[in-house]
């Protein structure tokens, strides 16, 4: 029952099977990307209170989501490698880094653009913006440790062992909103349902889908160009390049 | 072998006094040129004090990092240490333990002394006192855990700090907020708990987690 998980650990199989998802979900996220800003650009009436400025939301909020979700995802590619000595989990974890730093940076920056005409401010130091901003240091610095060893493996078993002690750092972000009171208003999404009405949600959702499926495109690009970089001495690799 | 180690630590930083007390003096001296930057005035300094003293005792600390584990590694202990069939844990305790006790506890009282200087009121001060008392060993728990990552690299001491400031941050947070608590009189509990629970987390997994960094850094 295990074997499918031990045959991802393979770098051709792994390769492989990149290279056959990549295109299904670049069309995904075209689809749903196009779906979501339609429906929240154009489909979704203005906020009564804020206007049209609220539709920043539709790439603040996912950008947001996925800057946790990409993080937890390289917290458990860690644990996976570390425990079951997989190196192609630690090529995951290193691939993934840079795009969710993007999704962290995105998610502060825009933001800031939507703070400043809804509290007169760009940046307030609450605990979820500076939580958020920690993230991005954490991102920043792991992709520093898993870089800095010449030998690539104790760069990857050390990185892990940081991006599970920052991991710590997520429910903080998660949680901040009701823990404290801050200037951040809280959530709006939780699973017992919603707030907003349907014609503003469901561009959110879509869009929440959107930008995962982008995500994963990416990763997989990026994963395909860093199994090639660890592995460009197999034999496989030759094969591939004389194609 | 917990005890003969504590006892190594002290009797080493014994022997060598200077680099001891410099994370204490960098404090003692950093906390002189705030009131001079910024301005003598009571009060402008008395909000400041809390934050300003957190930081730089945050900072104190990353200074004396590397010397947690670098003397040991140049001449070899540090891999003797890797072989011994003690628990490595144990062993890493007793090094924070010893590192904490020569720079962290003194930066503790350290503090009092600052906090006069800088107009914070009694009632702050003992605030402070207790928040770093609880503060300062999770930061040396943290810095260690950076110390054995790192300890092989040759530009530690740039890469540190990166990865040191944002498992630190929380720690600050805390602690500043709940010294400015006691200080405006608001009652404090909920944050010199929290700052409790993470050292409590920190005392119980940390030093695993350093021993298997420190293990990983020696494997190549």
């Amino acid at each position: 029952m295990f074997t499918w998980f031990h045959k991802l650990g393979s770098p051709p199989l792994l390769y492989r099977l990149a290279t056959r998802v990549s295109p299904w979900f670049m069309a995904l996220t075209l689809i749903l990307i196009v779906a979501g800003l339609v429906g929240g650009l154009v489909l979704a009436p203005p906020d009564y209170q804020q206007g049209d400025g609220f539709r920043i939301i539709y790439v603040h909020v996912p950008s947001a989501i996925l800057s946790l979700m990409v993080f937890a995802l390289m917290a458990g590619a860690s644990a996976v490698g570390l425990i079951w000595r997989l190196r192609m989990a630690h090529a995951v974890t290193i691939a993934a880094a840079p795009i969710g730093a993007a999704f962290t940076f995105l998610a502060l920056v825009t933001g800031s653009l939507w703070g400043k005409p809804m509290w007169g401010t760009y940046w307030v130091w609450d605990a979820r913006l500076t939580s958020e901003l920690v993230l991005l240091f954490l991102y920043f610095g792991a992709i520093a440790i898993i870089r800095a060893f010449s030998d690539q493996r104790t760069g990857d078993r050390a990185g892990a062992v940081f991006v599970l002690v920052g991991a710590v750092d997520l429910p903080i972000i998660h949680y901040s909103v009701q823990w404290w009171a801050t200037l951040h208003q809280g959530a709006t999404l939780k699973l017992s349902g919603s707030n907003m009405p349907t014609s503003m949600l469901w561009p959110l959702l879509t869009m929440m889908a959107a930008f995962t499926c982008y995500f994963i495109w990416l990763l997989v690009l990026r994963l395909r160009a860093e199994i090639l970089r660890r592995e460009w001495r197999a034999s496989w690799v030759e094969r591939l390049s004389a194609e | 072998m917990f005890t003969e180690l504590l006892r190594r630590e002290l009797l080493l930083a014994w022997r060598r006094p200077g680099e001891a007390l410099t994370p204490l003096m960098f404090f003692l001296v950093t906390s002189m040129l705030f009131p001079l930057g910024l301005s003598p005035s009571p009060d402008l300094l008395r909000p400041l004090a809390p934050g300003i003293i957190w930081v730089i005792a945050f900072l104190a600390g990353m200074l004396g990092l590397q010397g947690l584990f670098r003397a040991d590694h140049e001449d070899g202990t540090l891999e003797q240490l890797l072989l011994t069939p003690r628990p490595l844990t144990l062993v890493i305790l007793a090094k924070a333990l010893g590192h904490w006790l020569v720079t962290g506890l003194p930066i503790v009282f350290g503090a009092a002394l600052v906090a006069d200087m800088l107009f914070m009121p009694a009632r702050g001060i003992a605030a402070l006192v207790a928040g770093l008392a609880l503060g300062t060993p999770l930061l040396t728990l943290l810095g260690t855990l950076v110390a054995a990552l790192t300890v092989t690299l040759r530009q530690a001491a740039v890469l540190a700090p990166v990865l040191i400031l944002p498992l630190a941050t929380p720690v600050l947070i805390f602690g500043a907020h709940s010294t400015t608590l006691v200080m405006n009189g608001q009652p404090a509990g909920q944050a010199f708990a929290a700052l409790a629970a993470l050292l409590i987390l920190g005392i119980s997994l940390l030093p695993a987690a350093a021993a298997l960094a420190l293990r990983i850094s020696h494997e190549s």
